[in-house]
Order: C-alpha cells, then structure tokens, then sequence
C-alpha cells in the first residue's frame, strides 16, 4: 500500500476507503466500555475499520488493545457500547456464532490432533461434507507451504511451522474479519521480517479484513494500513503509519513511536501560517511554519524526531531552530551514526546522521562542541 | 554424569533394602515347596495351584475386582466433574473451603471414614429402606467417595496447566459448548482420567479398613479374608496371593505414571 500524502491531486478512486468520507465501514466499534471490578480495561473507545484493511492495534501492556481483539471475537463482552461487523450487531452473539476467526499469540494448536486435523476442525464444525474440507485443507496448507506435513502433529513442528498451521486454521473458514493477536512475536528475527511480507501477501490475495494487535511499532509500521495507537484503554491517535509518526497528535504518541526529542516552552507568537516557541533549552527561538491556533503564551511540547537534526562544527546562520551542546556520546551503527548532545541546560538530545560518506577522517567525537539545527517543517508542535 | 559418592549410593541402596527386602522375602518365599511358611524346602509353583483351588479365595477376588472396577469407574465420572468444577468456578467465596472439603477423604483416618459411612448407611437404611443391608453396593459407595478425591485432584491439576486458550480457539472455530468438551477438552484430560481410574482400582483393591466396617455377611473382599486367614496362621497359600496382589497394583501403578509422563511431554512442546 502506497499513500503519498504529497502528491498533490489525489482523486477519490485511488483515495483508500478510510478516506474517503461516504466510505462504509466495515466494523464498527461504538462507544465500547470493558470493566473488570474497578479496573477500566477499555474505556469509551469508538473506531471505524474499513474492508481489505490491516488495521494494526499497537500499544503497550496493560492498554487494553488485546481485551478489545477479545471483545472483537467474543470471548469478552462489553460492559457497554456495540460493535457491529458488516452491518449486524455482534455486541451478544457468542464467538462460535461469529463471522470472525482469531490467531493466538500462543497459536493455540490442539496437540492431540494433526496439522491436517487442526486446520480441518473449523470446516467440520460447520458441517461441510467429508471431499469438501479434505480439499479445502490442502488447498490452504498448499498456501502455507505445509503440504507436506499434513499429518503431523504439532508438538513435531518447528515454531515458524505452528505459526503458519495457526494462520491456516483461522483462514480456512474463510472469515470475514481475521483477528490476529501478535502474530511475529514468538518468532525470532529473520523470520518475522519474512513472515510480515508473507501475511501481506496473503491478506492482499485473499481480501480479507486484518486487526492485528501488536507491542512493535516496527511491526505496525510495516504491516499497517492503518495504526490505533492505545494507551490505558484509549485510543489515542488513528492514522496511517506515516502520519503517526510524522504527525504524533499528542506526546504519548510521539514518544512511544520512534526516537523523539521534546523541547517544552510556550508560545511567542501564533499567526496563521507560522509561530515561535520559546524554550529554555534552545540558544534560539523554535520557528514552526504553521499556526498552532492557541492561546498566548500557552504551553506546548516541541517533538523533532533524531534523524531531522544536522548536527556540525560550524554555528548555523539561520536566525532560528538551532542550539549548542557538548558530544556526550557516540554510538556508530555502520549505516549511521548516534550521537547524544549535552545541552548547557543539562538536557540531552539524540541526532541521527547517515554516513553518507565513508570516513574522512574528520569523524565528530566525544567532546566535540557543535550545533544542531533543523529545519521549520521538522518539529511538531504537541498541545496535548 | 556426575560421579555419586559411596556415601550416597550406600543410604540409598540402604533405603531400598529397607522398603523392598519384606516384599521380595514374600516373593520368594511364594514359590516354597515346604508347607511351613518359614523353612525353605526348594521352588515349587505348588501354592499357586493351591491357591486357585481355594473357593473362598477365589470368589473373594472376584468380589473384590467387581468392586474395584465399578468404583473406579464411578469415582472417575464423579471426580472428574468435581476437578472441573474446582478448577473452572471462577474465584468465589468459600472456593478454598470447597476445595479442601473435596480433598479431606485424603488425609482423613480410613476408621472414621468406615465408621461414618456405616452409620449413614444404617441411618438410611432406616429411613427409605435403601440401601437394604450391607454388601457389594455399600462398598461400591464407599470406595467411590474416597477415590473421588484422588480423581479431582489429579483432573483439576491437569485442567490447570491446560491452556485455556485452546478451549477459546475452539469456540472461535465455532465448537459450541458440549463438542467443545467431548473434542478438545475430554481428550486432553483422558490421561489424567485415566490415570485417577488406575490409582482408584488399586486404592479399592487395597482397602481392608473401610471395606470391614461397611460390608455385609457373605461379602468380604479379598484383603479381608487375608486378613482374616491371617489371623490363624499364615499359610505359603497367602504369601502366593500376596504376591499375584503385587503384581497387579504394580503394573496400575507404573501404567499410572507412564500415562500421566507422557502426556506431560507431549503437551509441552
């Protein structure tokens, strides 16, 4: 999925569903509550997923993202709110009633059965006759390239083996909605960078809805069309992966996607297409090149992301968006480097800077006074 | 490998000495030609013959199998309902209590067990007639409520360790309750059904203290005419017995802990 938010005329065929305004959602969560005893797990969260999406679900432990995937499969049910899958209201059908199959973090295979038998169990449920499911259950282990190993049983697979008996088995009953509850996360790293590629695949042939729910924002990232980013039973911000970490609409959300640097400050001056930021720990003013629209001097967090920075020897002639500190730190990581400044103020930032060149043997190092500057578009300016 | 010291090889072989030198001084001595149980006269398989000669011991065997199998049985269905529902209630007051209430048969004396049960079993019999005196059916009911215990033990650490999550899967599959049961849930705690119906007919075979207070005349179970036989004198006859007694528990015993060993290693991946 490509979306360039650049491009300049975008019309509304090549425009994905979630933006487009008369689009129909195809599951729709509204105003759900999940209480357990005193505990708020899930709190007044409403969201709108569209079809063929792979919408990703990322938040950190505790944020209630799996108690809504359960409520999503119904193995919860909501203290209040709806949810409705492709027009019907699922809020009281019990899980074996509804249109959805779910992938378990555990993958939940049953151990006394074979691969065959584990993918065919759905298909027996529904009654379908014996040369129907036989084949449907190749056809799908054919799919995940386990053909082969059909009459095993679980406990002789490898994990990235289980991992794709597990997604066969919720695939099979070809559901409407596939939950899928950390997919990667027990594989380890060579794989799940496959694995990622491979669920795209598969979700891109067989059109089906994705809600995935992960703890990676890389993972997120790479799968997502669209990110709801949760935290304490909230959905903070819901957008695509670009914008959430180009355009964090609160500081939760800055932080806990990618590196960021936050200066705080208040508010100089506010006009329609600019502002300036007062900060502390700057040398400078902070200039942002649009309107914060807020009252005088409020106070605001000022995000720029590590990579956004230059970082030099020399001062920067700009007026603005620059600040001098002292090498505390380097990390070389071969595509790039880390450096951490020292601020006078005692504030350390992070700046990213690709080794564009190799070694010139004029290397920035421990120690090294220099300045950073960046750019009027760079930073995003947090009210929340 | 790590090399074990004498000490240690000598206190365990020690130990073992210690706890199998009577069984196999019986074993041995089973295969006596002599008729005097303590002098030695060469192998013979004589007492064996004998022994299933014997008419009162072997109807005694037979009631005692009767009633070991039956109990078993029951103690199984009844235990392994119990285990469920110790293990899948959610948390409520008074669980605990509940809990050790299933579980008390286990550490309780067998005399006041026996007792009690005889004086219930009276006490009904008094009242609706039922059950009419004491034999096969009051030993049946006895043995089952304390196997039961054993069985609900077992089951509900087995549902413990089970991952709930397979039960969900299922559901999600679209199993509706009951086939959820019988497809995935049954067939993942049969070992351990299994299991606790093993260990249940041996306790039941074994038991000679409850077995007194609540049979009738007409049915003693077989460790109470050895008990009994006893009493006047041991006879090389029961040392063959005791023997054949040996062998069948132990072989419940290791299939026991074969079952439940390799279920362990194959549920945990």
């Amino acid at each position: 999925m490509s979306v360039s938010s650049g491009s300049p005329i975008i019309t509304s065929q090549t425009l994905p569903t979630w933006r487009q305004k008369e689009a129909e959602p195809f599951v729709r969560i509204e105003q759900i509550n999940k209480q357990f005893g005193d505990f708020t797990a899930v709190n007044d969260v409403s969201l709108d997923i569209y079809k063929n999406e792979l919408f990703c679900l990322l938040g950190g432990s505790g944020s209630g993202k799996s108690t809504l995937l359960r409520m999503l499969a119904g193995f919860e049910s909501p203290t209040s709110g709806r949810i409705i899958i492709d027009g019907v209201d699922m809020s009281h059908v019990p899980p074996w009633e509804r249109p959805v199959n779910m992938m378990f973090q555990s993958y939940a295979l049953f151990p006394h059965l074979s691969v065959e038998a584990n993918v065919a169990f759905g298909l027996k449920r529904e009654g379908l006759p014996n040369h129907e499911v036989k084949k449907r259950v190749a056809e799908m282990l054919d799919m995940v390239q386990l053909g082969h190993l059909a009459r095993r049983k679980p406990h002789m697979l490898s994990g990235g083996q289980r991992q794709r008996v597990a997604l066969a088995r919720s695939l099979v009953k070809q559901p409407k909605l596939l939950l899928l509850d950390e997919p990667l996360g027990a594989l380890d790293k060579k794989l799940r960078e496959e694995t990622q590629f491979e669920l795209m695949r598969i979700q891109e042939e067989l059109g089906i809805t994705f809600v995935v729910v992960t703890h990676d924002q890389e993972e997120a990232m790479t799968l997502a069309t669209r990110i709801g980013v949760m935290n304490n039973g909230v959905i903070v911000q819901t957008a695509e992966p670009h914008e959430v970490y180009e355009y964090p609409n609160n500081r939760f959300v800055a932080e806990f996607i990618g590196n960021v640097n936050i200066f705080d400050g208040t508010v100089v001056t506010d006009e329609r297409d600019s502002a300036t930021i007062h900060c502390a720990d700057t040398d400078s003013l902070i200039y942002v090149d649009h309107g914060i629209s807020c009252a005088p001097n409020q106070g605001v967090s000022v995000a720029i992301r590590p990579e956004k920075m230059r970082i030099s020897r020399e001062a920067p002639t700009e007026i603005n968006n620059h600040v001098s500190g002292v090498i505390s730190e380097v990390a070389y990581m071969g595509s790039q480097s880390i450096f951490k400044v020292r601020l006078p103020s005692g504030k350390e930032i992070r700046v990213t800077q690709p080794n564009a060149q190799r070694d010139t043997g004029d290397r920035l190092t421990w120690d090294d006074k220099v300045h950073l500057s960046w750019d009027a578009d760079s930073s995003v300016v947090l009210t929340s | 490998m790590k090399q074990h010291s004498l000490a240690l090889k000598l206190s365990a072989g020690f130990g073992f000495v210690f706890l199998y030198a009577p069984i196999i001084a019986l074993i041995i001595y089973s295969f006596n030609e002599s008729k005097l149980v303590t002098v030695w006269g060469g192998w013979s398989l004589k007492w064996y013959a004998e022994l299933f000669r014997n008419e009162q011991i072997m109807s005694a065997a037979w009631v005692s199998l009767k009633i070991a199998f039956i109990s078993a049985t029951l103690a199984a269905i009844l235990g392994t309902l119990a285990g469920f529902v110790l293990s899948r209630m959610r948390r409520f007051r008074g669980k605990t209590m509940m809990a050790g209430w299933v579980t008390a048969p286990l550490v309780m004396p067998e005399v006041i067990t026996g007792l009690s049960l005889l004086l219930l079993f009276v006490a009904m019999e008094n009242m609706f007639g039922w059950p009419a005196g004491r034999g096969t059916t009051t030993i049946v009911i006895a043995h089952t409520t304390f196997c039961l215990a054993y069985v609900a033990v077992v089951v509900q650490s087995r549902l413990a360790s089970m991952d709930e999550t397979l039960e969900e899967a299922a559901m999600d599959l679209g199993a509706k309750p009951v086939s959820l049961f019988f497809l995935i849930t049954l067939p993942m705690i049969s070992p351990a059904i299994l299991s606790g119906w093993l260990l249940s007919f041996t306790l039941s075979l074994d038991d000679l203290v409850i077995a007194s207070f609540v049979s009738g005349p007409g049915n003693s179970t077989l460790p109470m005419v050895i008990f009994s036989k006893v009493r006047l004198g041991v006879t090389p006859e029961i040392n063959a017995l005791a023997t054949l007694m040996i062998l069948v528990v132990s072989v419940a015993v290791i299939a026991a802990i074969v079952i439940m060993r390799r279920q362990n290693r194959f549920q945990k991946p």
